[in-house]
């Protein structure tokens, strides 16, 4: 379990972290999620002592990681791929790692053979694609055997083999019954991986809860309606305490039930071309939930997106 | 044990160290070679031997900052942090680690170049007999460990690799000499520079007034004596890595 309390950390007048409480929970797989630069690697630093807080404290099991015997027995962590001597064959990159622990040799070769990196064991780790440092990593972090388990957005810029097998990766680990904490700033990938989510905005806490309940409570449902129709049946919808709003020659609907909508277009003899239920998709969730606390905006991109989410939601909303 | 015994599979399951200990045994022994080899005039004497000793050191420290600044550079140093949280202690050992391995070196460096010079003028005499000689020769290699102890904690405290490297070889190689173009005190200050003062214990005092110049490294007209020179550029060297340790605590790796 790794719980943090009251967690800032400034820079300067920066402030990275922000008065952030938050647990995680064993055997699952809670996912850290927010925009770049919202402060997960800095968390997840902290977490490891690497970072000092600047105020607050974060436990693992109770201790704080410093005071760990043996530490990689207790938490692996995944923060950069790339932390490698790249003239490091793999196998010596774990061997020196394993024996700081007291870890028998041995391991080295079978957590290898667990990321699939056997074959390419002594071969300088500066050679690796990225998806080959990215199980070297891994194996780093399975090597004490622990029961937390660290990832920092371990999916970027993998191929979608490579996505694919950590994302499997990951459930197999919490499985095994351990605490796996992984970050990301794309909440697809977490709605896929993640259990339970952490969600922060420019280093402050925005919510706590399972996936399922973020993203039900993030996008509200509307049904599609085509029919040649149209004004009849918005009328006739409104009147049922619906909100309706014509788009494109179709008709969005909220807060009746598709089924409701269905009945009532056949009693009233109302001809249907589609009847189709929508959800407001997670990245426009996302947007809007942590749209205030992106820290760097692109001007543009950035007023499209807030206008289409916007748009969407607010009528979803009525 | 484990943590001296991890910074030694770190140290040797990269290239630069052996890269750089082939580079300081070919300047200090090439360099005894040379000097040997070209005076036809004098005899090889164990001082004039180790003549090149001052560039093997430079090589030294170059290897003893990388070692650590390439922990930063690449980021091992985190990973490191992360299996043994008790920075002192790891940067203690890699410390110790490197200094050994710079003393093994010094003794090479150092015999290497007395051997050479007597397969070149077999008629030397090259025996090592007085404290002077084994101060000379084997005095090499206490002066690599502690100047590979100053490169480390140089290098903590840096952190870059140009960096570290370019300040250790200025500040050996250049403001040392150059201290003494201040007016008045100069001279008085060159006098208690490590490095400057380092040179004295290998050069020592009986051999100081009654040799020429040129059968050995430059002498040093530091008052101290012979070992309580090295004392002093051990304690410079303490300094610093105390300054080091303390910086790496209480700074975000």
């Amino acid at each position: 379990m790794i719980e943090a309390v009251g967690l800032s950390k400034h820079y300067g007048k920066t402030v990275a972290v922000d008065d952030l409480s938050f647990t995680v929970r064993s055997g699952r797989v809670t996912g850290f999620l927010g925009p770049n630069g919202a402060g997960k690697s800095t968390t997840m630093r902290m977490i490891l002592g690497l970072d000092a807080p600047t105020a607050g404290t974060v436990r693992i099991d109770g201790k704080r990681y410093r005071e760990l015997h043996q530490p990689l027995r207790t938490v692996g962590a995944l923060l950069d791929a790339k932390w490698v001597h790249p003239n490091r064959s793999a196998r010596a990159h774990l061997h020196w790692l394993a024996r700081s622990n007291k870890i028998s040799t041995s391991r080295v070769d079978e957590v290898l053979e667990i990321v699939g990196l056997t074959g390419v064991a002594n071969r300088r780790a500066g050679g690796f694609s990225l998806g080959m440092s990215q199980r070297l990593g891994i194996a780093a972090a399975l090597l004490g055997d622990p029961q937390v388990l660290l990832f920092d957005e371990p999916v970027n810029g993998l191929d979608p083999e490579g996505i694919l097998w950590i994302r499997r990766f990951m459930h197999r680990l919490a499985d095994e019954g351990r605490t796996v904490f992984v970050s990301s700033h794309l909440l697809s990938e977490m709605a896929l991986t993640a259990q339970e989510l952490v969600v922060i905005g420019r280093g402050k806490l925005i919510a706590q809860c399972s996936t399922d309940e973020f993203v039900a409570q993030a996008t509200e449902s509307t049904v599609t309606v085509r029919s040649p129709q149209a004004d009849l049946l918005g009328s006739a919808l409104r009147d049922q305490g619906g909100a309706v709003r014509a788009e494109n020659g179709h008709l969005v609907v909220s807060g009746v039930d598709i089924t409701e909508i269905g009945e009532l277009a056949a009693a009233k003899g109302i001809v249907l071309h589609e009847l189709s239920p929508q959800r407001g998709s997670l990245e426009e969730a996302f947007i809007q939930l942590t749209g205030d606390s992106v820290e760097y905006h692109a001007a543009v991109g950035d007023q499209t997106a807030a206008a289409a989410s916007g748009a969407d939601l607010m009528t979803a909303g009525k | 044990m484990t943590l001296l015994a991890v910074e030694r599979i770190k140290l040797f399951t990269t290239r630069s160290p052996m890269w750089c200990t082939l580079a300081a045994l070919a300047v200090t022994i090439g360099f005894a070679a040379l000097i040997a080899a070209v005076d036809t005039e004098n005899l090889p004497t164990i001082a004039s031997t180790q003549f090149g000793y001052s560039f093997g050191l430079v090589v030294i420290m170059v290897m003893a900052a990388l070692a650590i600044t390439t922990e930063y550079r690449f980021g091992t140093i985190r990973a490191t942090f992360q299996a043994v949280p008790n920075r002192s202690a790891v940067l203690l050992a890699k410390t110790g680690v490197v200094a050994a391995f710079a003393a093994v070196i010094g003794l090479v460096a150092a015999f290497g170049s007395v051997g050479i010079a007597k397969l070149i003028e077999s008629r030397a005499d090259l025996g090592i007999n007085s404290a002077f000689e084994w101060r000379a020769t084997a005095g090499v290699s206490l002066v690599f460990a502690v100047a590979a102890v100053i490169a480390v904690a140089v290098g903590i405290l840096v952190r870059h690799s140009a960096g570290a490297v370019s300040l250790v070889l200025i500040y050996s190689q250049l403001v040392e000499s150059l201290v003494t173009l201040i007016p008045n005190v100069g001279d008085d200050i060159q006098r208690w520079m490590p490095f400057y003062v380092a040179n004295k214990f290998l050069t020592g005092d009986p051999d100081l007034t009654n040799r020429p110049i040129a059968e050995g490294p430059p002498p040093s007209l530091s008052t101290l004596s012979p070992w309580w020179a090295l004392a002093y550029f051990a304690g410079f060297a303490l300094v610093l890595l105390v300054i080091a340790l303390f910086t790496a605590n209480k700074r975000d790796a």
